[in-house]
Parts: C-alpha cells; sequence; structure tokens
C-alpha cells in the first residue's frame, strides 16, 4: 500500500480517525464476528464440504465429485425427493388458502378481529415438540384414539393415521398446517391493511358483488405479498424435518422420509459429513433455482 | 381510519342474505377457529390433570372421572420438568441477549454511522436472507465442535446456542430499517453536542428504538423456545437441554398422565408470554411480512 505513505493520505487516515472511523470499526466487530463464524464461515465451508470425504475422525480429504454421484445413485433419494414434493405440494393445498381465506375475513371485522387473530395465532407459539407429541397422541390409531372417537361419532374410521402409509403424510401436513396457518394469516392481514378502500366503492357502484370484490380488487392488491409467501413456504416445507422426524421418523416403509431426514441420517448416523454437505448443497441449488425461476415468472403478474 | 369501510358495505348489510348470513358465517368461523386454537391446549389443561386411565379410554370425555392435580407437582419434580423450562429459559434469555447486542451494535454501524465498507456489508447480510437454512446445518455443527482459529468446542456449553442464534440477518435488517427512519436531524443535533458515537448509541438510538427492540425481542424468545433440532445436535448432555429436545427422549419412560401435565407445563410458558404481549407480538409478526416484501 503505497498510498498510506504519502502526506495526503496520512491526513485521510486522521480525519477517518477523528470522524469515529475506529469506532464504527468496533461496532461492527460483533455483527462481522458473529456473521464470519455461524452464517457466511459455514456457507463457504459447506460448498467445500461437500468435495470432501469427512467423518471427524480422519483428516478431510478431497474426492471431488465422489459425494455428490453417491448420493445421487442412493436408492433412498428418488422416494425422499418424492416424498418431499408431496409434501410442498399437500402443504400448499391445505395450508395455503386457509389463511389467506381467515386474512380477508377477518379484515372485514371491525371490532372482533383481534380476536380471532390472538385465537388463530395460539398454535404458532406452541413449542413444535409438545404441539407434535400431542397430535402423536390424538393420531392413535386405535378406535379410543381422540379423531378416530370423534369421526367415530360421525360412523367414519378408525383410522390408522400415522401407522398408514397412505395417511401418514396427510397427517403430518394437517398438524403442520394448523402450526402455521396463523402465522401465515397475520402477515397476509397486514397487507390488508394497506388495500385502498376507494376502490371498493368504485367496484360496488359498477354492480360488482361481494366475491367478485374479494377477487378482482382485494386480492389483487396484496398479490405480491401472496407469491412471496407462497415461495417462503415452499421453501420451507422443502426444508421439513421435526415433523417427520418426531411423527414417524420417516416410516412407515419410508413413506415420509424427507430430503431433510436423509442428511441428517448421512451426517449425525452415518456420520458421513461430507455426503450430507453434498446433499445440501444439492436441495440448497434446486431451491434457489426455485427461487430464481419463480421470481422470473411471476414478475410479470405482480407488475401491474 | 381506513376501517371505514371494507369490502362489505352498508349497503351490503341491508340486504336480507347478508344480514343474516354474515353473522350465521361469523359464528361458524369462530367455532372453527376457537375449535382448532384453543381447544388442543384446552384438551391439554383436562388431560394434565386426568388419571392415565381416563386419558387412554375416554380421551373425548368432556370431564374425568377424577381430578389428579398432582400430576403437575409430579412431572415438575419427577420428570424434572422444571430443570428443563429453566435450561429453556436460560437459553432463550441468553439468545435474546446475544441477538439484541450483535444486531443493535451491527445496525447503529450500518444505518446511522455509514462507513464506507457499509454497504458490502448489508449486502452480504442480506445474502444469507436469500440462501436457504439447510446448506449450513451440517458445517454450522462442526463450526460449534472445532471453532475455527481458536479450537474450542462449544458442544455442551450454552454459547452453541447463543451465539449462532445471533446471525439472524432478519433481525439485523429490521432493526437497520427502524433505524433508518430515525430523523438524521436528531443525529447531527446529538454530533453537534458533541456526542461520541458510543454515546449517540446508548443516549439517544437505543431509547427511540425501544419498541423494535421489545420486538425482537420477543420474537428471539419465542423462537428459541421452539427450537428442536439444533439444541438436540449441540446439548447432547441432558443436564443441559431445553424442554424441547428432553420431552421426545423423557416421554417414553414416563406414563401418560405425567406426559400430559409435562407437555401443559411446556405449552404453558410460550401461550401466557403471547397472550401478555399479544399486541407487540401480532404487530412483530405482521412486520416480518413487510420486509419480506
Amino acid at each position: 500500500m503505497s498510498l498510506l505513505r504519502s502526506p495526503q493520505s496520512r491526513r485521510g487516515i486522521a480525519t477517518w480517525y477523528r470522524s469515529g472511523g475506529l469506532s464504527s470499526i468496533f461496532f461492527a466487530l460483533p455483527l462481522v464476528l458473529i456473521f464470519l463464524y455461524f452464517s457466511w464461515g459455514p456457507i463457504v465451508r459447506g460448498l467445500v464440504l461437500s468435495f470432501q470425504k469427512n467423518n471427524l475422525v480422519a483428516p478431510p480429504e478431497w474426492v471431488g465429485m465422489s459425494n455428490f454421484s453417491y448420493v445421487l445413485t442412493d436408492p433412498q433419494l428418488p422416494q425422499a425427493a418424492l416424498n418431499t414434493l408431496y409434501f410442498a405440494l399437500l402443504a400448499l393445498i391445505f395450508g395455503f388458502p386457509v389463511p389467506l381465506f381467515l386474512a380477508v375475513f377477518i379484515s372485514e371485522l371491525r371490532r372482533t378481529g383481534w380476536l380471532y387473530n390472538v385465537i388463530s395465532y395460539l398454535p404458532a407459539v406452541v413449542p413444535p415438540v409438545a404441539a407434535i407429541l400431542l397430535w402423536t397422541f390424538f393420531y392413535d390409531p386405535s378406535g379410543a384414539g381422540v379423531f378416530n372417537s370423534i369421526l367415530g361419532w360421525f360412523g367414519i374410521g378408525p383410522f390408522a393415521w400415522l401407522n398408514s402409509q397412505s395417511l401418514a403424510m396427510p397427517a403430518i401436513v394437517l398438524e403442520a398446517t394448523w402450526a402455521g396457518a396463523g402465522a401465515t394469516s397475520i402477515i397476509y392481514l397486514a397487507a390488508l391493511t394497506g388495500v385502498r378502500t376507494e376502490l371498493y366503492e368504485a367496484a360496488e357502484l359498477d354492480g360488482a358483488g361481494i366475491w367478485s370484490r374479494v377477487w378482482h380488487v382485494t386480492l389483487p392488491q396484496i398479490r405480491g405479498i401472496i407469491l412471496i409467501m407462497m415461495l417462503l413456504q415452499l421453501i420451507g416445507t422443502f426444508q421439513v424435518f421435526t415433523e417427520p422426524f418426531l411423527f414417524t421418523g420417516g416410516g412407515p416403509n419410508n413413506a415420509t422420509m424427507t430430503v431433510l431426514l436423509l442428511i441428517y441420517r448421512y451426517a449425525f448416523i452415518n456420520g458421513d459429513f461430507g455426503a450430507a454437505t453434498a446433499l445440501s448443497v444439492l436441495l440448497a441449488g434446486v431451491l434457489c433455482a426455485l427461487s430464481v425461476v419463480y421470481h422470473f415468472v411471476t414478475r410479470r403478474w405482480s407488475t401491474t | 381510519m381506513s376501517y371505514e369501510r371494507g369490502i362489505i358495505s352498508t349497503a351490503d348489510r341491508q340486504r336480507g342474505l347478508v344480514r343474516y348470513g354474515l353473522p350465521a358465517i361469523q359464528v361458524l368461523i369462530f367455532i372453527a377457529v376457537a375449535i382448532a386454537g384453543v381447544g388442543p391446549l384446552l384438551w391439554l389443561l383436562k388431560s394434565g390433570v386426568s388419571t392415565s386411565q381416563d386419558i387412554l379410554s375416554g380421551p373425548m370425555q368432556l370431564w374425568p372421572s377424577g381430578i389428579q392435580l398432582k400430576n403437575i407437582p409430579d412431572a415438575w419434580n419427577r420428570v424434572q420438568i422444571g430443570a428443563y423450562l429453566g435450561n429453556t429459559a436460560f437459553i432463550a434469555i441468553g439468545s435474546m441477549i446475544s441477538t439484541l447486542f450483535v444486531c443493535t451494535t451491527g445496525a447503529f454501524v450500518l444505518s446511522i454511522l455509514r462507513p464506507k465498507w457499509g454497504p458490502v456489508v448489508t449486502g452480504a447480510v442480506l445474502a444469507t436472507l436469500f440462501l436457504p437454512g439447510v446448506i449450513s446445518l451440517v458445517p454450522l455443527y462442526m463450526t460449534v465442535l472445532d471453532m475455527p482459529l481458536l479450537h474450542v468446542s462449544l458442544q455442551n456449553t450454552f454459547w452453541a446456542v447463543w451465539l449462532p442464534s445471533a446471525a439472524s440477518a432478519f433481525n439485523v435488517l429490521i432493526i437497520k430499517r427502524y433505524f433508518d427512519s430515525i430523523p438524521r436531524e436528531l443525529i447531527e443535533a446529538a454530533r453537534i453536542d458533541g456526542a461520541s458515537n458510543l454515546r449517540l448509541f446508548t443516549a439517544l438510538i437505543l431509547p427511540l428504538s425501544k419498541p423494535i427492540i421489545g420486538v425482537v425481542a420477543l420474537l428471539t424468545v419465542i423462537g428459541s423456545w421452539k427450537e428442536y433440532l439444533w439444541p438436540l445436535l449441540v446439548l447432547p448432555d441432558p443436564r443441559l437441554q431445553p424442554i424441547s429436545v428432553a420431552l421426545p427422549r423423557v416421554q417414553k419412560t414416563t406414563e401418560i398422565s405425567l406426559q400430559m401435565s409435562a407437555l401443559f407445563l411446556a405449552v404453558l410458558i410460550p401461550v401466557v408470554l403471547f397472550l401478555v404481549f399479544q399486541k407487540q407480538f401480532l404487530r412483530g409478526v405482521g412486520m416480518a411480512g413487510g420486509i419480506k416484501e
């Protein structure tokens, strides 16, 4: 740095020091250190690790693409990927319309809206583990289980729920929707307060009914946030772990085995950290690609 | 306010179908929301003080055959729920302090001091918001086992949970956004009065930012209370585990009535926290939507 020696730049440093340049470094230090250690560092390290053989015992060793080829040829991967897609699809079907409907409905209530808000948000503050253990009990497959006895009143069932290959995944998604709907609907509600109400007047004068007002006036105005929430929900559901891990552990017969469960199994059961990060990198790559594609596809719709 | 009118107008409300249909729909939705939101919690409350036999044979009985209040102290002592709740609270409060410290000082630099290199840091923080968390799970675990350069292991210390939770791009950005809205004139005035950066931070910016600090504190505490996978990985020692990690483990060895009271105790504190601070809380979550947009 030859610049440092010139008198001009020495004056530069002096003014930099006097104007508090040093103290901005001190103030930034916690953030930079914490992010280096726990955010930026691990992201870079993840990319590096995926090309290494690493079991924490022997020193790491470069293996090129072999982690990726191992992961991609694992016979469990197609099943896990399909299950994850299935989970995401079901979560979208169950979990997308409910909060939206709830939010539009609550926004119409003047005095009692907050009560609906508080009640529908309650499940979101229940710790997921407690909720899952509770729902595991609700899903008891015997006739005396909570859901089975409720359905029994109507002469339906009993169902095997989590023990059934076909019902296990929908059962898990139902719980996840219950836990997540309140939070999503609060976000929609916040967006709905920005809807321009004079348009309702105009629509009404033009003879639009209530439903067509919702469809043509309300929803288009919060389209941006709807699309973002949809993407975030997709990204979240692709990384689902706690629910299948605690509800079924991936069973019955791998029916709820998800990609994240597979990553967990590679890393913390088989001790193969290289394969685990390789799969993480692949999943992250898919999610980034998804966001980019989604961004370009929806940009056309949302800029009107 | 803007609540003068909504989708449904006063003219609509005069029509018969809407006039009688709307309250009916309201009642129906209220029942549905109440069953979904409060139902499971009430069921848990009932089962928490029932006998195991009642829970198993008649889970949907409205009134248990006998109330067994001793479940709660039993769960607290014999299942050591008290100790696990203590760990959970300690972890949550520690995470809150580290998050607030890191995010407020960081946001202060990026928003108020604005050094030349500020935008680079902001960009790097923002970028992590777009990367899915899964990419850093395993390397983060390895970092905690053996911290680069320092070569210490944080495993089985609370630091392993406190420090990574502070690396939250989302919290940095909402605090930065709040600091950005503080009028520059106030800051200039403080500077003319000769306030140092430290004084500017502690005497002007922090007191002005109480609302956002409260929201971030609340969201961090509840978020850390809900955490499962990360504490499971970095706190294998049962004496340090928070309640979320301990519950599935102890569940296998306890009778059902104690399980239910343990679950009830685990749910109680976050629910009470939420009900007390619901206004700040819901505003905070709404704000979360704003930043995602």
